[in-house]
């Protein structure tokens, strides 16, 4: 389970995160909605100590995640960063592979490779692209070779951002069950964060919303649609009209 | 201008540059502690080792011996003005071994090898790779910086050695072919005037070089601000700084090894 409790953070004199609290129980999967720039990519760094909160705690399992042997804590993560973050010095099974080449987790080459273009299969990416260089891909095959990383050592806590943008309808389906399949079959705590409304449907078991550095609204998927919140629901039906501005 | 607020400017420029010494320092003294910490990565060590040692050598070939021979060419006139035309190999091999060779491969590798180590470390911040990194469990400060600056120490000294002798080298085609030396008395010369001494501070000096050039680049890159502009940002300030650290280290160096 994870626990963030008033969880602030300010980039000199822009306040992000206002105090934001949340609560994924393991093994179910929680999308985050919220307006660009709001600072969902900014929650999921804060989790995974990429960020250092300014306030605020945040707890996985009940242990401080600031605390504690780092290393052990993120060999449980896996993260899908928004740009992809490819590693361009090297080839796509590589990058696919990489906590399987060195570390804890390290395996036989040949046997690293083997899960690498079966990862790439499961994202819809033939094995030929894994020899090539992630400048030679396009945006959402790039995309792809990051979700294929994060999933790549099985991790007990994914971290999705953004995984369907600049992916075609077909292929967005594919990911959506891909997630839902990771959380179902596996076992896996998700965090997802998505604009896509398709997505949310297909992957969450809970949604939550982030407005203005707090969470506004958090629930089961079902009743997000009569939520009764003015914000919610001008953000899940896209309307310019309503308590959002749409200048920001 | 009022004098309080000049004086706070300057004592602002002051905190900030001992800020950066501050900070220089201890992230010198956790890469050095990286080198001896498992896990490693002999992988980017060869990589750097080929990058910063091997691809280097004809920048740091020509370098050396366009110097040498202007370097004969210069003591030859200068000389004639004393009738001591006859220091050439002398001068050309002190000249070279304990200040040229040094000091312009360190500068070549701080053009060469600094910028391209912070252009590539800053853009892999800024593109979320170093992020990525820390995710997969690995430590930046050993995949990336440890083996780049490791890989500098070990082979810098190694490519101003071939400089001096490339150096040294031209010198003599120089004074051979235009100047009228006699081929073996100039190699002879040469040999029975170098000391131990020069020999030795030539290498130390290129140890002290390549780290100094490898760490710039290295801290630059990872403290990058975001976009195009701060990978441009970091890579210029890694060069200066590099470049700067390198004159003032042969300077100190210098003093050390010839003053007592
Ligand atoms: N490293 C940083 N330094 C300074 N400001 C930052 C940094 N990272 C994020 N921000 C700022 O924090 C705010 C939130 O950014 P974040 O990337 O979390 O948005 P987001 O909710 O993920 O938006 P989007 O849906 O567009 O991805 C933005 O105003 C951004 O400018
Ligand atoms: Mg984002």
């Amino acid at each position: 389970m994870i626990r963030m409790e008033n969880v602030q953070k300010a980039f000199g004199s822009n306040q992000v995160l206002r105090g934001m609290s949340l609560e994924i129980p393991k093994g179910s999967s929680l999308v985050i909605i919220g307006g660009s720039g709001t600072g969902k990519s900014v929650a999921l760094k804060c989790i995974l100590g990429l960020i250092q909160p300014d306030a605020g705690r945040i707890l996985v399992d009940g242990q401080d995640a600031t605390s504690g042997d780092r290393d052990a804590f993120l060999a449980r993560f896996g993260m899908l960063f928004q740009g992809g973050a490819l590693f361009d010095s090297l080839p796509v099974w590589q990058n696919v592979a990489f906590r399987l080449l060195r570390g804890s987790l390290k395996r036989p080459m040949d046997e690293a490779r083997e899960i690498a273009i079966d990862k790439l299969r499961r994202v819809g990416l033939k094995p030929a692209v894994a020899d090539l260089f992630p400048a030679e891909l396009s945006g959402g095959m790039q995309k792809r070779v990051g979700l294929a990383r994060a999933i790549a050592a099985e991790p007990e806590i994914i971290f999705f951002d953004e995984p369907t943008t600049g992916l075609d309808p077909i292929m967005s389906g594919v990911i959506n069950d891909l997630i839902r399949e990771i959380v179902v079959e596996m076992g896996a705590t998700a965090m997802t964060i998505t604009h896509d409304m398709t997505s949310v449907r297909a992957i969450a078991d809970n949604v939550a919303m982030l407005h203005d550095g707090v969470i506004k609204w958090t629930g089961p998927v079902a009743q997000m649609d009569d939520s009764g919140d003015p914000y919610l629901d001008q953000f899940i039906h896209g309307r310019a009209q309503g308590p959002i501005e749409a200048v920001r | 201008m009022n004098p309080l607020v000049v004086l706070e400017r300057l004592g602002g420029a002051v905190l900030r540059a001992l800020a950066l010494v501050g900070r220089l320092t201890i992230f010198a003294a956790r890469t050095f502690s990286h080198f001896l910490r498992p896990p490693f990565y002999p992988r980017e060590f060869a990589q750097a080792l080929l990058s910063i040692g091997w691809l280097s050598l004809p920048v740091v070939g020509l370098t050396a011996i366009f110097t040498g021979g202007a370097l004969a060419l210069q003591i030859y006139s200068g000389g004639a003005r004393f009738n001591a035309e006859a220091v050439v190999p002398q001068i050309v091999a002190i000249g070279m071994v304990r200040e040229l060779g040094p000091v312009l491969v360190g500068l070549m590798i701080a053009a060469r090898v600094t910028s391209s180590i912070a252009a590539e470390i800053a853009t892999m911040k800024v593109t979320e790779q170093i992020d990525a990194l820390v995710t997969l469990s690995t430590n930046p400060m050993k995949y990336l910086v440890a083996p780049r600056v490791l890989a500098a120490l070990v082979t810098v000294p190694l490519l101003v050695g071939v400089g001096d002798i490339i150096g040294i080298g031209g010198g003599y085609v120089v004074a051979v072919k235009n100047l009228g030396f006699n081929s073996a008395a100039y190699l002879q010369n040469t040999v029975d005037f170098l000391e131990m001494r020069d020999v030795i501070s030539s290498l130390v000096k290129g140890a002290v070089f390549g780290v100094i050039a490898a760490t710039m680049g290295c801290f630059y890159g990872m403290q990058s601000g975001r976009g195009a502009q701060g990978v441009g940002r970091a890579t210029k300030d890694s060069v200066e700084a590099a470049a700067i650290l390198i004159l003032a280290a042969n300077f100190v160096l210098t003093g050390v090894f010839f003053s007592i």
